[in-house]
């Protein structure tokens, strides 16, 4: 055998050289891979997987920041935010058995069935069980400790004054975001904008690092209305008794600060309660005091007298022939309801409400300038109360009037306004000639008004409208003991499908005390349907009321004797509507 | 290499284990603050929490309305009339008051 020669070999063979090159170009190449693959992972990819990394310990979480409050002039809440909690599972990771499921519903007060659906869908990472539930039963949720199911904090919001300011404020959706009222238009102010952090949990899931703020969480500003709570809670008080007693269809009060312009109370009937909206019909969500629209009626003749006056057509004793309570305009009859034989002067029109003696001065002015002193005071424009959906009426452009339409717009209709307008309108008598804009929320200082009328001519007005009041005037009951008061009523025919119905809106709108306005309370009663339909009856009282609570409210000095209430005769001056 | 120079690197190491080591203590030390100032935060945060509760039940407790309701019937009260009412003026510089 040749082992002998093969053993005895020292050299071992050449092996051949392509398998040396062959192996370094297998290990170049490996190492070509590896540090491609690196570069890869390291500079490609580099994000996606730093981001993974991260993930295992570091979480982003929300910073809740909370809607600002709202409060009433003097800082009392009306509309508050405080966190609810809201329960929430993650299907894929619940582990329950039948009796746990069972208790969980009773808890949160579900259908077993509902439940357990929505926990058999394991496609979803997350379904809210139940939302805003109060804390302790939050607790005894937490308490259960089943896997899988966690709280969420939430905010609900709620108004401790209820019903009363319902309308005004609006409410907030499940987000806690304004849906109505001053909570919509606000909203940019009041909203809070959430914030996150990056945080690190250890195992347990404490946050054992703050590993840098991404975004700070911004609270909503707190925001003070002009509403004064005690204005607010009598003038609603009063409504809701007068609308009960005339089973009205509905009513509205408006208090304006005469001085500023500010709406120290704005109230509707009927009303909902915002903390709990499960049976509220649209009716009760209604602001009907700034988005419905009516002919205010005689509540207009003190503007088309203030025209008059100012263009030195007549002097507040310059005497108008009534007619014995009837003329014709082209086609048609105006009437009064109070014939009176002699001649009335100017300032008997406004207190006997006198249709002939304001239709004779609407038609001895030139229609521009009617309607500009109209529009001047505000008809057909906005308040500037910045409430959603506010209406802003109509009065039409002066072109084409024809003397019939001239003649009934000088008392009120023909036109329509919403009474926050027509409250507004007032603040020119009450304020020697000058018209506030309306704000809903507290001024540091008074706004700018723009004149419309003369001083001599506002003041004028006021002494005519203080005789209204007055026994042989259209609303003695509108007075107030201790105060002078000076006001206008209105009795309209309701506008149906173009045509007058006899459904009436019965209104006043008044200021006190007339020897320095403070306040101007303007009051509409829709409907009133138990037998007394006119303002005189139906409205001066209210007003009468809201304005005496509302003066001792704000502490506002008699300027009239106690014993200045003199009663009415037997039958008071209706006026014609 | 010295006998010097090798102490010094023993002196070194032994530096940068203790450097190693008190880093990993006060990670820890800071990250047992953190839980607690964590805790501090949330119960700050309940606290206002609270705060808010008491005032909505405060105003709600208060409203005129409710006020009003007991004053009339548990307390038996009543809201003055205008006869019963009487305005005092402050007149100022000790003047004599001619409108009451």
């Amino acid at each position: 055998m040749n082992y002998a020669a093969s053993a005895n070999r020292d050299v071992p063979a050449k092996l051949p050289g392509w398998r040396a090159t062959a192996l370094f170009a297998a290990l170049l190449a490996g190492l070509l891979g590896l540090i491609g693959r690196s570069a890869y992972l390291q500079v490609m990819h580099d994000d996606f997987l730093q981001e993974k990394g991260n993930a295992r310990y570091s979480r982003v979480i929300e910073v809740s920041a909370h809607r600002g409050m709202i409060t009433d002039r003097n800082g009392e809440p009306l509309a508050v935010s405080t966190p609810v909690e809201s329960v929430w599972a993650s299907p894929a990771e619940v582990v329950a058995d039948g009796r746990q499921v069972k208790e969980l519903a009773q808890i949160l007060g579900i259908d077993i069935g509902d439940l357990k659906e929505k926990l058999a869908d394991t496609s979803r990472d997350f379904v809210y069980l139940k939302r805003q539930l109060p804390p302790d039963l939050a607790a005894k949720v937490v308490a259960m400790g089943i896997p899988g199911i966690s709280l969420q904090r939430e905010y609900r919001r709620f108004y401790p004054s209820g019903e009363q300011t319902s309308q005004t404020l609006g409410f907030t959706g499940q987000d806690d975001n304004g849906q109505e009222g001053l909570e919509l238009s606000l909203q940019d102010h009041l909203a809070g904008k959430a914030g996150s952090q990056r945080v690190i949990k250890d195992r347990r899931g404490r946050i054992v690092e703050d590993a840098g703020s991404l975004r700070a969480p911004r609270p909503g500003n707190d925001i003070a209305l002009s509403l004064d709570s005690n204005v607010q809670h009598i003038a609603y008080r009063e409504l809701e008794s007068a609308v009960r007693e005339h089973k009205a269809k509905a009513g509205a009060v408006v208090v304006l600060d005469a001085k500023t312009g500010e709406v120290l109370a704005l109230a509707n009937y009927p009303a909902y309660n915002p903390n709990n909206r499960s049976k509220v019909n649209m009716q009760a969500m209604r602001n009907r005091a700034v988005v419905d629209l009516f002919e205010p009626g005689s509540t207009m003749k003190p503007f088309t007298v203030a025209t008059a006056i100012e263009n030195g057509k007549v002097r507040p004793d310059t005497r108008i022939n009534t007619e014995n309570g009837v003329i014709t305009v082209g086609n048609r009859k105006i009437h009064d309801s109070h014939a009176e034989k002699e001649p009335l002067t100017v300032a008997q029109v406004i207190q006997k409400s006198s249709n002939v003696g304001s239709a004779k001065m609407a038609l001895m002015l030139p229609s521009e300038t009617l309607w500009q002193s109209l529009s001047d005071s505000g008809f057909g424009a906005s308040t500037g109360s910045g409430f959603p959906g506010e209406a802003f009426g109509r009065l039409r452009e002066p072109g084409g009037w024809r003397p019939i339409e001239q003649a009934t717009m000088s008392y009120g209709h023909g036109l329509s306004v919403n009474l926050l307008q027509l409250a507004r309108a007032y603040t020119i008598f009450a304020g020697d000639g000058e018209i506030k804009p309306v704000s809903m929320l507290r001024l540091e200082a008074p706004a700018t008004g723009k004149k419309v009328f003369s001083e001599k001519t506002a003041r004028a007005l006021r002494e005519m409208m203080e005789a209204v009041v007055m026994p042989g005037g259209t609303a003695p009951l509108a007075q107030v003991a201790g105060y002078r008061v000076a006001g206008k009523t209105g009795t309209a025919h309701k506008l149906e499908g173009g045509r007058y119905v006899n459904r009436y809106v019965a209104s006043f709108v008044g200021f006190a005390p007339v020897s320095d306005p403070r306040l101007v309370v303007a009051v509409m009663i829709d409907e009133p349907s138990n037998g007394q339909y006119y303002g005189g009856l139906v409205a001066a009282p209210v007003f009468s009321k809201v304005t005496e609570g509302s003066l001792h409210a704000l502490n506002v000095p008699n300027d009239a004797p106690l014993d200045n209430v003199l009663a009415p005769p037997a039958e008071i001056i209706k006026e014609e509507v | 290499m010295s006998p010097s120079a090798n102490g010094l690197n023993v002196l070194l190491l032994m530096a940068v284990v203790m450097c190693a080591l008190s880093v990993v203590s006060s990670q820890h030390k800071a990250r047992k603050m953190y839980i607690d100032l964590q805790k501090e935060k949330e119960l700050a945060q309940q606290m206002e929490i609270e705060w808010g509760q008491l005032q909505l039940e405060l105003s709600t407790l208060a409203t005129p309305g409710r006020v009003e309701k007991i004053a009339e019937q548990q307390l038996r009260m009543q809201l003055p009339t205008s006869g019963q009412v009487q305005f005092i003026r402050v007149v100022p510089d000790g003047q004599r008051d001619h409108q009451s």
